[in-house]
């Protein structure tokens, strides 16, 4: 367990429940990462603005975290571009078909203690294991 | 305008502690998800940090009638699990498993300047586009 990192995770843990707090206690919405951004493409043109506004937030902090902060991130040397596309078509499909993602369903759900959430949450994790598990020990990464 | 303006604080936030817990690192991701290899908790410790906060912070907010910036509270109606539940969020797991990245980590990573995570966006908001047209067609 040489990779553990429990205070950062701790601390970043804690910045994203604020995070959530803060849009319902202000907005009334639900910081679900994948139901906010799909929304954009979908939702009529008044719900759209603050949502795009969520996203340009997540990507600068990316951006000032990785430029002038410590940064250090790089593309997964484990991924083929074709598994990388794959994968991600299913996390799309997957968190609109589930009705929401980590954030959504983990971090909020969870938060309003909905057993839905919780067997969502207990499904992706779950299926997460086994997919790396066969990715990297049956066919060796 | 207030409200778009704490959207942006509140993403800012989110993003910074995704980068912070290195969230938005698919080794990092891959190291959780991998029980039987070297494994790494910290992404329990995530959850349990946000969790820690929202569940405590939720019940509070829900005292009020309304939020501060808006007429309502937006919260989803459906409290059911249902096969649509189960079936998506076991192929959103399949997903993960395969990339590393959820939806969050994927929108912050565009910061970093990387290859990957731009065509994991554009491969996601495909998925989204192709459930829609299947589920989400209205008459």
């Amino acid at each position: 367990m040489e990779n553990f990192t429990p205070v950062s995770a701790l601390i970043g843990g804690v910045l994203i429940g604020l995070s959530a707090t803060l849009l319902l206690l202000f907005n009334g919405r639900i910081a679900g990462v994948s139901g906010i951004l799909s929304g954009i493409f979908v939702q009529p043109a008044g719900d759209r603005l603050w949502r795009l506004m969520f996203v340009v937030g997540m990507i600068m902090s990316g951006a000032l975290y990785q430029f002038f902060g410590p940064g250090g991130f790089e593309n997964s040397t484990e991924v083929s571009l074709l598994v990388l596309v794959i994968g991600a078509f299913l996390v799309g499909f997957g968190t609109r078909m589930g009705g929401g993602c980590t954030s959504g369903h983990g971090v909020c759900g969870i938060g309003f203690i909905s057993l839905r959430s919780i067997v969502a949450t207990c499904v992706f994790m779950a299926a997460g294991f086994v997919t790396v598990y066969v990715m990297r020990h049956v066919f060796g990464g | 305008m207030k409200h778009n303006i704490l959207a942006l604080i509140s993403g800012l936030l989110f993003g910074l502690g995704l980068c912070v817990s290195e969230m938005a690192s698919p080794t990092k991701v891959f190291n959780f998800l991998d029980i039987s290899g070297n494994w790494d908790p910290s992404l329990m410790l995530v959850m349990g940090g946000a969790v820690g906060v929202t569940m405590l912070a939720f019940r509070l907010v829900l005292k009020r009638q309304t939020p501060i910036f808006s007429a309502d509270f937006k919260l989803p109606g459906s409290s059911s699990v249902d096969n649509r539940l189960l079936l998506g969020a076991s192929l959103f797991g399949v997903g993960w498993g395969l990339i590393g990245y959820c939806p969050g980590p994927v929108i912050t990573a565009l910061g970093f300047g990387l290859t990957y995570p731009l065509f994991a966006m554009i491969a996601m908001i495909a998925g989204f586009m192709v459930h829609r047209l299947i589920f989400e067609r209205n008459p």
